[in-house]
């Protein structure tokens, strides 16, 4: 971590949490998001309720490290242990409020490939695959995906769809091609925050986190990128933000920079 | 085990494995499928923990049907990659899901119809690589899904197949009632008056239950509510040692080939130090007297 007083995981994370609302249904998924509801939960989102596709909701986080949604401290105390289909009626009846989704390849239009690099036949990789990510890409109201800022995973057009954003980027893709929830609102990235115009599109620059600049986020871009005319520096993680996220990753398991 | 694993997982069949997601995946069984050398099978499941990961790299699988195949806690499943990308040990076949829609097409198969209609993989690439999903009228079909045989690890099950299972379910229910038949191996052999006190609880109908395997700790290194955490260094280690084909092999000649049963193999562990201390039980229901 150098002499930082924070590693750029805890600042996507401290961003990803202000993204969650007060009353939000979380879709929570894995890692960083993790974090990221017990934050907002401790801080300004205290009626906040997460959903896990294992089949849980609960409303506080667990009180010690999980390295899957599905650990034993996660179902001590939840509001409901269940089937996964359960918790995809709800999605499905557009009652997930935010999701998050992780990925390998993210494009202009918030498009994610968790699939494969190069043709399917043949991949160059192989990625693990969707998971729920094309659910809630599809099915969430708006979400949220994280990612390390580099060149190769922020492409002009991703390789294979896996999890659709706003499509080929035109105005109403989504609602012309049947898709219900409203698409990605944000790319959290380790050197900044992308976001979209209302009715979707082309993300655009919107704060660059403190440390880098501008042309540090376009650098590692891989498209001409939009940049807001009222471009800020994102808020540093608050003392309390860092302290919540010590809290629940007291060794650094997902918050610490690995080799 | 292994018996169970030679009379109803036979070569060139189709395996539901690690349908509760990250708990209870039933690694004792498929190790023992790999002690067996089978071959040819497909495995089914939503995402699998490491599992799917072990049994591609010893050469027992020709298709995956899932919505992710990795280490949770670690990311990529190395002996997946090398299969899909390098034919090594030999190519397999991927019919892509996601999480939503193998549930889906497992139900179908539960209900005995050929597909499902679902709101869900509208736009995703998904639709071109899995011939089992079509796309019409703003809806997804999801062809059924149906297993020749589920395994699934549970808490406590009764000789007889009446199976207890708790904390987040997944598609286990969906994957029993989809496939053929069920094995299901438990931590608790248990009196059938200890299921039947609870008939909410048990997981599949006995009908379907073709063999129940007393396995303690044959989740390991998968959480298992109530009795065992989740190793997250087992993983970790599993993930660094499986990067490349010699490590993997190093592995898995350590944990599985030469390891004769589930017995040994816990033996190895620091199995205290897995165990869930502190209990909570739940407030027992009273069904009354009829």
């Amino acid at each position: 971590m150098g002499s930082k007083p924070y590693s750029p995981q805890e600042m996507m994370v401290a961003v990803a949490s202000r993204e969650i609302r007060d009353g939000d249904l979380v879709f929570v998924g894995m890692r960083l998001p993790i974090l990221a509801y017990a934050v907002a939960r401790n801080s300004h989102a205290p009626s906040a309720r997460g959903l896990f596709e294992v089949g849980l909701m609960r409303d506080q986080p667990a009180e010690t490290f999980l390295g899957t949604m599905g650990d034993p401290p996660n179902v001590v105390g939840a509001l409901w242990a269940t089937r996964m289909s359960n918790a995809m009626a709800l999605m499905a009846q557009g009652q997930v409020d935010l999701g998050f989704i992780g990925g390998a390849e993210v494009d202009r239009f918030g498009n994610l490939n968790t699939s494969y690099i190069g043709p399917p036949g043949r991949p160059q990789v192989k990625l693990p695959g969707s998971g729920g990510g094309a659910d809630i890409a599809i099915l969430s109201r708006r979400w949220v995906t994280l990612m390390n800022h580099e060149r190769r995973r922020l492409v002009e057009r991703v390789s294979f769809v896996t999890s659709p954003g706003h499509g080929d980027g035109t105005p109403g893709w989504r609602k012309r091609n049947g898709l219900l929830g409203g698409g990605p609102v944000a790319i959290i990235t380790t050197l900044c925050v992308l976001r979209f115009p209302e009715l979707g599109g082309e993300a655009y620059l919107a704060s660059v986190h403190p440390g880098h600049t501008v042309d540090d986020v376009r650098r590692e871009t891989g498209w001409d990128l939009n940049v807001a005319d009222d471009v800020s520096e994102t808020s540093a993680p608050t003392e309390a933000e860092l302290a919540a996220i010590r809290k629940f990753d007291p060794e650094g398991f997902w918050t610490v920079t690995k080799e | 085990m292994a018996q169970a694993v030679e009379r109803f997982v036979p070569d060139g069949c189709s395996v539901a494995m690690g349908v509760a997601l990250e708990p209870l995946i039933p690694f004792a069984a498929g190790h023992e499928m790999i002690r067996q050398g089978r071959r040819d099978l497909e495995l089914i499941g939503p995402i699998s923990d490491a599992l799917f990961d072990q049994l591609i790299g010893a050469g027992c699988v020709r298709r995956i049907t899932a919505a992710w195949v990795g280490n949770v806690s670690e990311g990529l499943g190395h002996c997946y990659r090398r299969a899909c990308e390098q034919g090594i040990p030999r190519p397999i076949e991927v019919h892509d899901h996601s999480n939503f829609s193998i549930s889906l097409a497992l139900w179908a198969a539960a209900w005995s119809v050929p597909s499902l209609p679902a709101r869900t993989l509208l736009g995703s690439g998904i639709l071109h690589t899995n011939p089992g999903l079509h796309a019409g009228d703003g809806l997804v079909q999801v062809d059924a899904v149906r297993p020749d045989v589920a395994v699934v690890h549970v808490q406590r099950a009764d000789a007889l197949g009446r199976a207890h299972a708790w904390g987040p379910l997944g598609i286990a229910e969906e994957a029993g009632l989809a496939a053929d038949r069920i094995v299901i191996t438990c931590e608790d052999l248990v009196d059938p008056s200890v299921t039947l006190s609870d008939p909410n609880r048990i997981l599949f109908p006995e009908t379907k239950v073709a063999a129940v395997v007393h396995e303690p700790g044959g989740a390991h290194p998968s959480p298992v509510q109530g009795h065992f955490k989740r190793d997250h260094a087992f993983y970790r280690d599993y993930a660094k040692r499986s990067r490349a084909v010699e490590g993997y092999h190093a592995w898995l000649d350590e944990w599985v080939v030469q390891v004769p049963d589930r017995a040994a193999y816990m033996s190895r562990l620091d199995v205290d130090a897995l165990r869930v201390k502190r209990s909570r039980p739940s407030v027992p229901v009273d069904y009354g007297d009829g």
